[in-house]
């Protein structure tokens, strides 16, 4: 599809510019403004080069906190793409039941994330909650999640699942339904197992939404905060602790400017380079495959 | 019954169970609450719910919500509006890393823009305003939006646009009488993703807001006090913040299918 070549086109993108630079730029000027800085107070101000990144980077809780919150993210993915496939490939298609599965479906998506939190960190605990309940009763397990750093782990991961799956599995539906049937009867006559229908028209067909979701899904669980500060607090200890959460605790709770500013700094930072390469794949898949 | 509907069925008891948990919770009393593990509430009450459609703190907890995501809502479609009509219809200097930017934007952890942005509202002097959370959560749905937008009005063939012009439209009355109608379900699909991501976040909302805008999410970190947590308001609470976003979805369900591929289908 040919473009016309029209720089005039700018002014159509200007307000979007000066609006999303508004809560960008300035604020991230600030943030480069503290991270080279020491200050003490409005008018003593010193400059330290890059001593925070330094002191930053060679911290240990930073590189815990990072590499927890890789093991999350990947975790995250392993579970809800291929879930949300199977969701997405077991949803009725058509009649009454359709709507109401997909209206269910999209529900845990807009409850708003600290009452996601709060949902879990109801249904979990073992004195009140039906999950923990449960589990230490009938299963005769031992659980309790902000005591045990691995059923914290469990627990927040269960609640993601629960949480966002639902994204994946809609996308997926969505790819799905723009399968035109003439496919199927193709395929039924050529006498294709279920695999072979997966896997050479719907799998294709989704790849689309699929990288969409992939892309969601990695930085929203790259970025995950409000929901864990909920249910665990960071806890037990730090088992925890992912990356936003690390930093709030220094920026707002601590209130270190110049370490929570350069930590800032490298978190947007490794956020851009995930961002680019993401972007890329996205546009050289989504230029070879069936962008109609 | 195939294996693949074996695990919806699974699913969606996995989905209902936390929810209907939380229910069970709001129409118990603290009291019931603590004494023991029961599956359906022996005296059911709404008590709970009176206490937060009377006490002020609460419902205008509910109010400030609703105002800073409707105003968000407007303020990122009226300006994504025309921004996706240029990525979708013009080649300009500078278009790929605008988009590639506008992106990392809604990447971006709101976490990092936490401290920055507070001192920033409190110095032009929008701090704890509804004004202030709009514009601060246009950070992630702005980019959104004409990322969405834009994938609707590439599937517009760009003939209409010629013949409307060789009719003597201009742009303005064009894309207003013309354009925007033919997108209507890519409008609603839009709005409906910038009220959820506004209605959902909490960490920025609660960082620019003290007592006048206060969300209602931040509102339900109250039910903490030295009396011990109270329970059932808080379970209420939860279920009143589920009732918007329900409603929203039944509005959309028929885009829904068709608006989850953000046009991209």
């Amino acid at each position: 599809m040919g473009k016309t070549e029209n720089n005039k086109a700018w002014f159509l993108v200007l307000p979007v510019f000066v609006i999303v630079a508004f809560s960008a730029i300035i604020p991230l000027i600030t943030v480069v403004n503290y991270a080279f800085q020491d200050i003490l107070g409005p008018q003593d101000r010193y400059w330290v080069g890059t001593e925070w990144f330094k002191e930053v980077l060679t911290d240990d809780a930073l590189q815990e906190a990072l590499l927890r919150q890789l093991v999350f993210s990947t975790a995250v993915l392993l579970v809800e793409i291929p879930l949300g496939i199977v969701l997405a490939l077991g949803m009725p298609a058509r009649g009454a039941g359709a709507s109401a599965a997909l209206v269910l479906m999209a529900l845990p998506l807009l409850i708003p994330w600290n009452v996601v939190g709060t949902i879990w960190q109801i249904f979990a605990r073992g004195d009140i909650g039906l999950a923990g309940w449960f589990i230490n009763g009938p299963l005769g397990l031992d659980y309790n999640y902000t005591a045990d750093s691995f059923d914290a782990w469990i627990t927040i991961l269960v609640m993601d699942v629960w949480h966002w799956t639902p994204l994946v599995a809609l996308l997926c539906y969505a790819g799905l339904r723009a399968i035109p049937d003439a496919y199927y009867q193709a395929a039924s006559i050529d006498g294709a197992s279920r695999w072979a229908v997966f896997r050479h028209i719907e799998l294709p067909k989704m790849r689309g939404v699929l990288l969409i979701a992939v892309l969601l899904r990695f930085m929203d669980s790259f970025t995950i905060y409000t929901e864990p500060f909920v249910v665990t607090g960071g806890g037990p200890g730090n088992a925890t602790t992912f990356l936003s959460i690390h930093l709030a605790k220094i920026a707002v709770g601590q209130f270190d400017l110049g370490p929570a500013a350069a930590i800032s700094i490298v978190y947007f930072l490794i956020i851009l380079t995930l961002s680019f390469v993401f972007y890329n794949v996205m546009i050289r898949v989504g230029t070879g495959s069936s962008k109609s | 019954m195939s294996r693949s509907r074996i695990v919806v069925i699974v699913w969606y008891v996995f989905l209902l169970l936390p929810l209907y948990w939380l229910f069970n919770m709001s129409l118990k009393t603290n009291a019931e609450i603590l004494s023991g593990l029961t599956l359906v509430p022996r005296n059911p009450t709404l008590a709970n719910y009176r206490t937060i459609f009377t006490d002020p703190t609460w419902y205008s907890g509910y109010i400030n919500s609703l105002t800073y995501v409707v105003l968000n809502t407007l303020i990122s479609l009226s300006v994504a509006l025309p921004a996706a009509y240029a990525f979708s219809r013009y080649r300009f200097i500078g278009d790929k890393h605008m988009f590639f930017w506008l992106l990392t934007n809604r990447m971006a952890p709101a976490a990092v823009f936490l401290l920055p942005f507070f001192q920033l509202y409190q110095t032009i002097g929008l701090f704890d305003t509804h004004i202030a959370v709009a514009l601060a959560h246009c950070l992630f749905n702005v980019p959104l939006a004409v990322w969405i937008l834009e994938g609707f009005m590439s599937g517009v063939p760009k003939e209409i646009d010629e013949t409307a012009y060789i009719d003597g439209y201009g742009f303005p009355r064009f894309f207003l009488t013309i354009f925007v109608p033919l997108i209507r379900s890519g409008i609603g699909v839009t709005a409906f993703f910038c009220f959820m991501f506004s209605w959902v976040e909490l960490l920025l909302a609660r960082t620019l807001t003290t007592v006048n805008a206060k969300p209602i999410a931040a509102t339900m970190t109250r039910t903490v006090s030295a009396a011990g947590m109270d329970w059932a308001t808080l379970a209420a609470a939860g279920v009143l913040t589920i009732v918007p976003g329900a409603l929203v979805i039944w509005f959309v369900r028929n885009y829904i299918a068709k608006g989850f591929a953000l046009g991209r289908v």
